[in-house]
């Protein structure tokens, strides 16, 4: 494979062209699904259409009888552990006693032709005993639910305690509970890649994912193979927005692959990339703020409830993040935060762009805007009484020592100016809620106007030693120097490589930079493309790798002339730490901050609603490339007004009732308005030119604010996501839930990997 | 059935099975990647081509339906709206792009000035995950500049 060589322009802080832009315009870019092999096979995956139950038999005589079935394998057949997972290993490669969710794998074919693969799959008989699915997270943790895995239904539970609640007196409290919705990331592009046999008697796997050496991590022990045996090369990759975070056709590929001797393919289809990934955790959040009749908070506490489906994904370090940012970006003296994660029989649901924040930011959010209504303060004058600065003390007890500038970023946000007001009467059809195919015609329609603030971390947290490695070879080349980057970080799609590329350019004085392709092979883990991380992280390795080079190429005084230099640097973060027993610690590296005001205009009769101006104002710490932040920005507003407003799977007794794109609504053109942009940029100390990451936290704040200008059009209350029609109407019963206890106790067991005697992390559970 | 078909101007021969899409003819029998396959349900716009000079979903196509027919791809696709989707930063993970190339050129060779709501309307039948939109809408005004 070869590289891609950057056109001559774009340093850091200068718009710059997308390194691997020019193949994507023709569709010549290779992306998982797309590639092919001499010779090879096709794989598909036989998956279960119960949310629930014991298998008794699979007999698999007439599905072998397909001319041109080449192998078919069940969990019987997998030769190495039988699961996997991304924190804890408890996801069968191939479900052999239990299903816990429909569409969990059960069997595995290879053919000849796509055709008889999937006539085999037809074939194969399973005999299920159906089990009565447990569908709630809620029933999940009541005495005496059915126990999912052996150690109960309890993933994770997190205990936050700062300061004295129960002491704490206020003249206000206000409460509410609040929902969210299950999201799928639906990246454009399903799942797919290749896997090879090699000489060596490993494989070389192709594929679209975020992470490779995790990727290699999990699927080495399931072939029975040592790692180095197991090459992961990454593949073009359509969107991934967390979904790729975890394995999915990779093990199963391999494994047909050695089986045969011949390479595999596995390309998803939409409907099975719905069951073949994890998707957004729904919510149930409990919020309570005590608060001065001055408008100042004294306490704070949140009870949060994520359904993580029939495996732990990424679900741990997920409630983390919920249940740290629970209770907004306040100075609040007194806190308690109770957060659990409980298995069920739904999907699984793991990482999507925000890990946990959108979730509470929705809740936070819309609490303090009915703090603001009870005290008569503005709602931006309330907030402004209560942000965080630098030097704050956040519920975890960690200080904030990084750049804060949440003040400016508010201020920023209510000072951008507002879309110019409309006729109500005589618009063109398309600028009425409800666009052409709407009847109404300006009646009954509202205009309204909805701030949000929010708060994500950049990076790993919870003492991870997160890091990433690159190596950077400065050579001479026919027409000047060249510089060369090779990492095995993933960019799929937000434009990491054209970031690193920008570093080089602007370290190494050269205009033509080469990206290689990333590999497990010949250069260490840049851990995973998500978090925000890696414009941090493997920028930061870039950076590093480049002073280095141009140190030695000083030495040589600015002469190649001796042969092309090489260096290998590695990039920590500050370190963090894990929580103590009443949850403080020093948990988050970096913080980001950003506001979002929304504008809607809502038809008060149908309950359609028309987003006419998102207004984003980010603290980014430092701009690098100007047109891919903005990106960011607006692609996830984007997602979060997805959320918003249409955007849920649907479970039904755990069986999924929308996996597709008919079904499964996400914004098109005609939904998304103009999003006006704007960063505050206040450098981060430790970070390379000190960067903070962007990805995450537009889809973290926009739903908070189109829900605030949503209630703000219809005076209701609003306190589940997705809203619909039937929400704004009050046609549909809203998510308060009087009935759950507002101080709970959480039943059930030790959280998971203490229960095991394991830390987080990359551990097995039960071997 | 055999289907003879033109695709970015190579003349292609198949055998394909009645009920095959022309997006399933095109990937998986000939390796025709340039369209991409992103819902089978003409829902997402990924594999838009064009048939006879006419934009269509290659997966609501029944490949047999594209027998004797001229099918292009963003392959062969205007040079000036490629490169306006690169200018006005409209690519992030670019799954979505072969096929927003071909509904833009079909666009303005259409409607070589639209309105905003045409060009809205054009484009709705294209889903992109990754950019929010806003960046496309600017390459097409890019590309509506630069080819008047």
């Amino acid at each position: 494979m070869t590289g891609t060589t950057v056109r001559p322009r774009g340093r850091v802080g200068e718009s710059a062209h997308r390194i691997d832009g020019a193949p994507k315009t023709t569709g010549e870019y290779l992306y998982g699904g797309d590639l092919s092999a001499p010779g090879m096979l096709w794989g598909v995956t036989l998956r279960s259409p119960h949310p629930s139950a014991r298998i008794r038999r699979i007999d698999t005589t007439r599905a072998r009888a397909v001319p041109g079935v080449r192998a078919l394998l069940t969990g019987d057949d997998v030769p190495g552990r039988k699961t996997y997972g991304l924190e804890i290993s408890d996801q069968p490669v191939l479900a052999t006693e239990v299903v816990r969710y429909e569409g969990e794998a059960v069997a595995i074919v290879a053919a000849d032709t796509l055709a008889a693969a999937r006539e085999a799959l037809a074939l194969v008989e399973v005999a299920y005993e159906p089990l009565e699915p447990l569908d709630d997270m809620e029933a999940a943790l009541a005495p005496g639910a059915p126990q999912l895995h052996p150690f109960g239904n309890v993933l994770r539970h997190v205990h936050i305690d700062h300061g004295d609640l129960d002491a704490a007196v206020a003249d206000v409290w206000v409460e509410g509970h609040y929902e969210t919705g299950m999201q799928d990331q639906a990246p454009v592009g399903c799942e797919g890649g290749i896997a090879i046999p090699a000489a060596d008697g490993g494989v070389d796997i192709y594929v679209a994912t975020q992470w490779l050496h995790v990727d290699r991590q999990q699927i080495a022990p399931c072939l029975g193979l040592p790692e180095d045996k197991v090459r992961v090369t990454l593949a073009g990759v359509g969107g991934a927005f967390g979904s790729r975070e975890d394995v999915s056709m990779q093990i199963h590929a391999s494994l047909l692959a050695l089986k045969t001797g011949l390479p595999v393919k596995m390309a998803y289809g939409r409907e099975e990339s719905f069951h073949g990934h994890v998707h957004r955790h729904p919510a149930r959040i409990w919020l309570r703020y005590g608060a001065t009749r001055e408008g100042t908070l004294v306490a704070a506490e949140a009870r949060i409830v994520l359904d993580g489906g029939a495996y732990a994904s990424s679900s741990p370090a997920v409630l983390v993040t919920a249940s740290t940012f629970a209770v907004g970006p306040y100075d609040v003296p007194n806190v308690r935060v109770e957060g659990t994660v409980v298995y069920t029989n739904n999907p699984p649901c793991g990482a999507m762009r925000g890990f946990g924040a959108p979730q509470v930011c929705f809740a936070h959010e819309a609490l303090m805007d009915e703090l603001a209504a009870q005290l008569c303060i503005s709602p931006i004058e309330l907030r402004m009484r209560n942000v965080v600065g630098p030097g704050s003390v956040l519920p975890t007890g960690q200080v904030l020592q990084g750049s804060t500038p949440v003040r400016e970023v508010l201020e920023r946000c209510r000072a951008l100016p507002l879309p110019p007001r409309e006729p109500s009467r005589g618009r063109d059809a398309f600028d009425y809620p409800g666009g052409a195919t709407g009847v109404n015609r300006g009646e009954h329609v509202r205009r309204a106007v909805g701030f949000a603030l929010g708060f994500k971390n950049v990076a790993y947290s919870e003492g991870f030693d997160d890091a990433s490695e690159a190596t950077v070879t400065l050579s001479q080349g026919p027409e000047g120097p060249v510089a060369s980057i090779l990492t095995s970080a993933v960019d799929y799609g937000q434009g990491l490589y054209t970031v690193l590329a920008q570093i080089a350019r602007t370290e190494l004085g050269v205009e033509e930079v080469v990206v290689l392709p990333a590999t497990t092979d010949g250069v260490g883990s840049a851990g995973s493309t998500s978090a925000s991380r890696q414009t941090t992280m493997t920028g930061g390795a870039v950076l590093e790798a480049c002073k280095a080079v141009r140190a030695e190429l000083d030495a040589r005084g600015g002469d190649l002339a001796a042969g092309s230099i090489t260096c290998t640097r590695e990039f920590h973060h500050r370190p963090t730490t894990q929580f103590d027993e009443h949850g403080q610690g020093d948990i988050h590296t970096s913080i980001a901050f950003a506001a979002h005001r929304a504008v809607v205009d809502v038809d008060m009769e149908l309950g359609v609603t028309r987003v006419v101006q998102i207004a984003a104002v980010h603290d980014i710490g430092h701009v690098v490339n100007p047109v891919g932040a903005e990106g960011q920005v607006e692609g996830g507003t984007a997602q979060g007004l997805g959320l918003a407003l249409m955007e849920e799977i649907v479970t039904e007794h755990g069986v999924m009732k929308n996996p597709s794109f008919t079904d499964y609504l996400v914004p098109t053109v005609l939904d998304v308005p103009p999003i006006v942009t704007e960063f505050v940029e206040v450098a981060e100390k430790g970070a390379p030119y000190g960067v903070k990451g962007i990805g995450e936290l537009p889809t973290v704040v926009a739903p908070a604010a189109i829900a605030a200008a949503l209630r703000q059009a219809t005076g209701r209350p609003l306190r589940r996501l997705p809203i619909r029609a039937d929400d704004l109407l009050g046609l549909r019963e809203d998510a308060q839930r009087p009935e759950w206890a507002p101080v709970p106790h959480v039943p059930g067991q030790q959280p998971v990997p203490e229960y095991a005697g394991l830390e987080l992390g990359q551990q097995e559970l039960m071997s | 059935m055999i289907v003879r078909l033109t695709v970015d101007g190579s003349e292609r021969i198949a055998d394909v099975d009645p009920a095959t899409s022309l997006v399933a003819l095109l990937r998986d029998a000939l390796g025709i990647t340039s369209v991409k396959n992103g819902c089978e349900q003409g829902e997402c716009g990924s594999c838009t081509v064009t048939i006879d000079g006419a934009p269509a979903c290659a997966c609501l196509i029944p490949a047999v339906q594209a027998d004797g027919a001229d099918v292009r791809t963003a392959t062969h696709a205007s040079a000036v709206v490629r490169e306006s989707f690169l200018d006005a930063g409209a690519v992030q993970c670019g799954y979505c792009t072969p096929g927003l190339v071909v509904t833009v050129e079909d666009l303005l060779e259409r409607d070589p000035h639209p309105s905003e709501h045409a060009v809205r309307e054009a484009l709705s039948g294209n889903i992109c995950r990754c950019t929010g939109y806003r960046k496309i809408l600017d390459a097409v005004r890019l590309a509506e500049a630069r080819l008047s």
